[in-house]
C-alpha cells in the first residue's frame, strides 16, 4: 500500500464508495415507481370497469347490465335519462350534495376557527368539542345511520330531503373542521392585526384576509364533504324515506338487475370527481 | 364591533382640528398606562409625551415592554389601567380600525395573497378612497420607498429589505397622525440596516409624520432618534434627546445601556453650588457637576461615571489642573483598533477603567505596565443611582 505510486492511490480509492452506493440507488430508481403503478392501477381498475360496462352492447332480452362483453356502443349515454327512477334519484344525490357541501362547509370552517382562536381558558368545553369530533369521524355509520332514523321518528320528522341534508350535514361537518383547522394551524395572526390596524374591521378582515389565506383548506373540506354526499349508502339508506338517493337506489335495482345506465352516471360523477379534484390542487398550487 | 363606538368619530375630524380644540402638541400621550399579563406587568405605569412631527424611540433590552406599549397604541392589546390620548382624543378602548394609527410590524405582516399594490392600496381602499387617488398615491409611495415597478410583484418574491420597504410604504400611504414601527431593521443584515437607517430618517423629515420607533439597537436609537426614552422592566429609566441620555444618564442601566461607560463607586463627601466631591471607594476623590448629579438621590450612595472617549491617558508625570477629574493607573491591557488604542486601565483598588484614545497618528501610546494619568474635564463626569438589581444576564445582553 505505501509503495502504490499516489497517482494511482488517488484514482482508485474514490472509485469504491461510489460503486457501492450507485448499486442500490439503481435497483431503488425502479423499486418503488413500479410499487407505486401497481398500487394506482389496483385502486384504478374497478373503476376501469364500470367505465368499460357503461360502453358495452346488450344482446338480449331486457336492458339490464350484461358481463360479457358484447361490443361497443353509445346506447346508454343516448339514453341516459330512459330509467325514470334512476334519473330522479341522481339529480336528488346532486342537490343533496350540493346543499350539505355548503352547509357543512359554512358550519366546520366557523367550527375550525373557533378552535384555533380561542385558548383554553377563554373556550369552555373546547377539549370536548375536539373529542365529539373524533368520535364523529370514528363511529361506525351504521351506528349513526341508525340512531339517527331513532332520532326522526321520536321527533315525528318525515323522512325526505329535510332528513337527508340533516343526516349528510351531521357527518361532513367533522371532516371540513379537521380539513380546514390544518390550514389554520399555521396561520399568522399578525396578518389579521395588520388588517385591523389598516382600518379593516372584523368582518372584512375576515372576508379579506382570513378566508383568501385559508381557502385551499376550505374547498379540501368542501371537496371532502361533497365526495361523502354523493357515494353514502348506509346512513341515507336508513334516512331517505320515500326521496331515493342515487346508491340507494342503485342498491335497490341491483338485487333485480342493473341498468346500464347506472355506469353511465358512475362515469359521470366520476369524471366529474376528477374534474374538482384538479381544479383544487392547481388553486392550492397556485396559493403557495 | 361594539368597542369604542362611543368615542369613535371616524377619520372625519382632521389632526389639526383635534390640536385647535385640545390645544395640546403631543401626537401621542400615556398617562400611567399600565398592562398586566397574568399578574405580571410587562409596562408599569408609563407616562409619556410623544410631540407632532418627532422621531421618538423605545429603547430596550429584549421582554421590556416596547412592543406591548406599541400594541396598546395601535389598540392591538387593551391597557389594564391607564389612559391614552391620541392627537388629543382619548383613544384608550377604541378598536384599532378607528385609530388614525398605522404599524410596521417587526415580522413585516404583508398579505401574501396579495401583490405589492394591492397590499399597499388596503387601508386606501377600507376608507373607500376612489380608485383614481389609490393609484396615484400608490405610485407616489412606491417612488417614495425607491421601489417604483413593483407594483404586480408577489410579497413573497421581494427580498427582506424590499418587504420592510412595502411594509413601510403600506402603513405610510395612509397619512396617519402616528407612525408605529416595531424593531423593522431587525431582519436585515448589518450593512443594508445602517442604509435604511439614514433614508428612514429622511424619509420621515421629508413625510413629516410623527413616528414612534421601537428598538433594542441603542446605536439605532441614537442615530435616528429625535428624543429616545429608556425603558427597563416596563417602567422609562431615562428620556431625552440621544445627547442628553448619553451626556447625562439618570441611572447605572441607562449609563451601561447606552454605550461603553466608566462607574466607580464612591460616596457623596461635599456638596456645593456647582460641584459636588465624591469620595471613591478606593480614597481617591472625583467632582461631578451637581447640576449632573441624579435628582431625588436620598442616599449618599451614587457612581460617579465618565465616557471612555472623555478620557486623555498620559505618562504618570503630567501634573494635574484643577478643572480636570485625574486617577492614577496602570495599563493592563493596550489594544490597537485601527481608529484609535482601547486601554483597560487598572486602579490601585483592582477596578478596570476602559479608555478610548483617537488615531491622531502620535507615537507614543502608552503600553501594558505603565504608569499612567487619567484625566478628564470635570463637565465630563456624571453620577448615576446604582442600579441594585442589575442582574448578570441583563449585564451581559448590555
Ligand atoms: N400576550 C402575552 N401574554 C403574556 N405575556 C406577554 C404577552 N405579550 C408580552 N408578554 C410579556 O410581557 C413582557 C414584555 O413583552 P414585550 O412588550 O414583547 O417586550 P419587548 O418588545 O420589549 O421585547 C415580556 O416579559 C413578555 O413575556
Ligand atoms: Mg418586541
Amino acid at each position: 500500500m505505501s509503495e502504490t505510486p499516489i497517482a494511482d492511490g488517488t484514482t482508485q480509492r474514490p472509485e469504491r464508495p461510489e460503486r457501492l452506493s450507485r448499486r442500490p440507488r439503481r435497483l431503488g430508481r425502479y423499486v418503488l415507481p413500479t410499487y407505486s403503478w401497481l398500487v394506482i392501477a389496483y385502486l384504478v381498475f374497478p373503476i376501469a370497469v364500470m367505465v368499460a360496462y357503461s360502453f358495452n352492447r346488450v344482446t338480449f332480452g331486457l336492458q339490464l347490465v350484461s358481463f360479457a362483453w358484447n361490443g361497443f356502443t353509445l346506447q346508454w349515454y343516448r339514453q341516459w335519462s330512459n330509467v325514470p327512477g334512476l334519473t330522479s334519484a341522481f339529480w336528488l344525490t346532486v342537490r343533496l350534495a350540493l346543499v350539505s357541501t355548503i352547509i357543512s362547509t359554512i358550519l366546520g370552517t366557523l367550527l375550525a376557527i373557533a378552535l384555533v382562536r380561542y385558548r383554553r381558558r377563554k373556550f369552555r368545553g373546547k377539549g370536548t368539542i375536539e373529542q365529539i369530533l373524533f368520535l364523529n369521524i370514528a363511529a361506525p355509520e351504521i351506528v349513526i345511520g341508525a340512531s339517527l332514523l331513532g332520532l326522526f321518528v321520536t321527533f315525528n320528522l318525515a323522512r325526505g330531503f329535510l332528513t337527508l341534508v340533516l343526516a349528510h350535514v351531521a357527518f361532513s361537518i367533522a371532516y371540513v373542521t379537521v380539513t380546514v383547522r390544518a390550514r389554520l394551524a399555521g396561520f399568522d395572526r399578525s396578518l389579521e392585526e395588520a388588517a385591523y390596524d389598516l382600518g379593516a374591521n372584523p368582518l372584512s378582515t375576515f372576508r379579506r384576509v382570513t378566508l383568501p389565506l385559508i381557502m385551499p383548506g376550505v374547498l379540501a373540506g368542501a371537496l371532502m364533504a361533497l365526495a361523502l354526499s354523493i357515494d353514502d349508502f348506509v346512513t341515507s339508506n336508513f334516512v331517505s324515506g320515500s326521496s331515493v338517493p342515487f346508491p340507494v337506489w342503485v342498491y335497490g335495482a341491483s338485487r333485480v338487475g342493473t341498468p346500464p345506465q347506472v355506469f353511465v352516471f358512475g362515469t359521470v360523477i366520476f369524471m366529474v370527481g376528477i374534474a374538482f379534484a384538479l381544479l383544487s390542487l392547481g388553486i392550492s398550487r397556485k396559493k403557495s | 364591533m361594539t368597542r369604542g363606538t362611543v368615542n369613535a368619530p371616524r377619520q372625519s375630524e382632521t389632526p389639526e382640528e383635534a390640536r385647535t380644540t385640545s390645544g395640546a402638541k403631543a401626537t401621542v400621550r400615556l398617562e400611567h398606562v399600565t398592562k398586566v399579563f397574568d399578574d405580571a406587568s410587562a409596562v408599569d405605569d408609563l407616562n409619556l409625551d410623544v410631540m407632532e412631527g418627532e422621531f421618538f424611540s423605545l429603547l430596550g433590552p429584549s421582554g421590556c415592554g416596547k412592543t406591548t406599549t406599541l400594541r396598546m397604541i395601535a389598540g392591538l392589546e387593551d391597557p389594564s389601567s391607564g389612559r391614552i390620548m391620541l392627537g388629543g382624543r382619548d383613544v384608550t378602548y377604541m378598536a384599532p380600525y378607528h385609530r388614525d394609527v398605522n404599524t410596521v410590524f417587526q415580522s413585516y405582516a404583508l398579505f401574501p395573497h396579495l401583490d405589492v399594490y394591492e397590499n399597499i392600496a388596503f387601508g386606501l381602499r377600507r376608507k373607500k378612497v376612489d380608485k383614481a387617488e389609490v393609484r396615484r398615491r400608490v405610485g407616489r409611495i412606491l417612488e417614495i420607498v425607491d421601489l417604483p415597478d413593483f407594483e404586480r410583484r408577489r410579497v413573497n418574491q421581494l427580498s427582506g429589505g424590499q418587504q420592510q420597504r412595502i411594509a413601510l410604504a403600506r402603513a405610510l400611504v395612509n397619512e396617519p397622525t402616528l407612525l408605529l414601527l416595531d424593531e423593522p431593521m431587525s431582519a436585515l443584515d448589518a450593512k443594508l440596516r445602517h442604509q435604511m437607517q439614514i433614508e428612514l430618517k429622511s424619509i420621515q423629515s421629508r413625510v413629516g409624520i410623527t413616528f414612534l420607533y421601537v428598538t433594542h439597537d441603542q446605536e439605532e436609537a441614537m442615530t435616528m432618534s429625535d428624543r429616545l426614552v429608556v425603558m427597563r422592566h416596563g417602567k422609562i429609566e431615562g428620556i431625552g434627546t440621544p445627547r442628553d441620555v448619553y451626556d447625562n444618564p439618570t441611572t447605572e442601566f441607562v449609563a451601561k445601556f447606552l454605550g461603553a461607560s466608566n462607574l466607580l463607586a464612591g460616596v457623596v463627601a461635599g456638596r456645593h453650588d456647582d460641584v459636588t466631591t465624591v469620595t471613591l471607594d478606593d480614597g481617591a476623590s472625583l467632582s461631578v457637576p451637581t447640576s449632573r448629579l441624579p435628582a431625588g438621590v436620598t442616599s449618599t450612595t451614587v457612581k460617579v461615571g465618565v465616557r471612555p472617549e472623555k478620557i486623555s491617558i498620559a505618562s504618570s508625570e503630567k501634573t494635574s489642573t484643577p478643572s480636570r477629574n485625574t486617577l492614577r493607573g496602570r495599563v493592563r491591557v493596550s489594544t490597537f483598533t485601527g481608529v484609535g488604542n482601547q486601554y483597560l486601565v487598572e486602579m490601585p483598588s483592582g477596578a478596570d477603567i476602559t479608555v478610548y484614545a483617537q488615531n491622531i497618528g502620535e507615537e507614543l501610546a502608552p503600553r501594558s505596565g505603565d504608569e499612567v494619568l487619567l484625566s478628564w474635564p470635570v463637565e465630563h463626569t456624571f453620577a448615576v443611582r446604582p442600579t441594585a438589581d442589575l442582574v448578570e444576564a441583563e449585564e451581559s445582553e448590555l
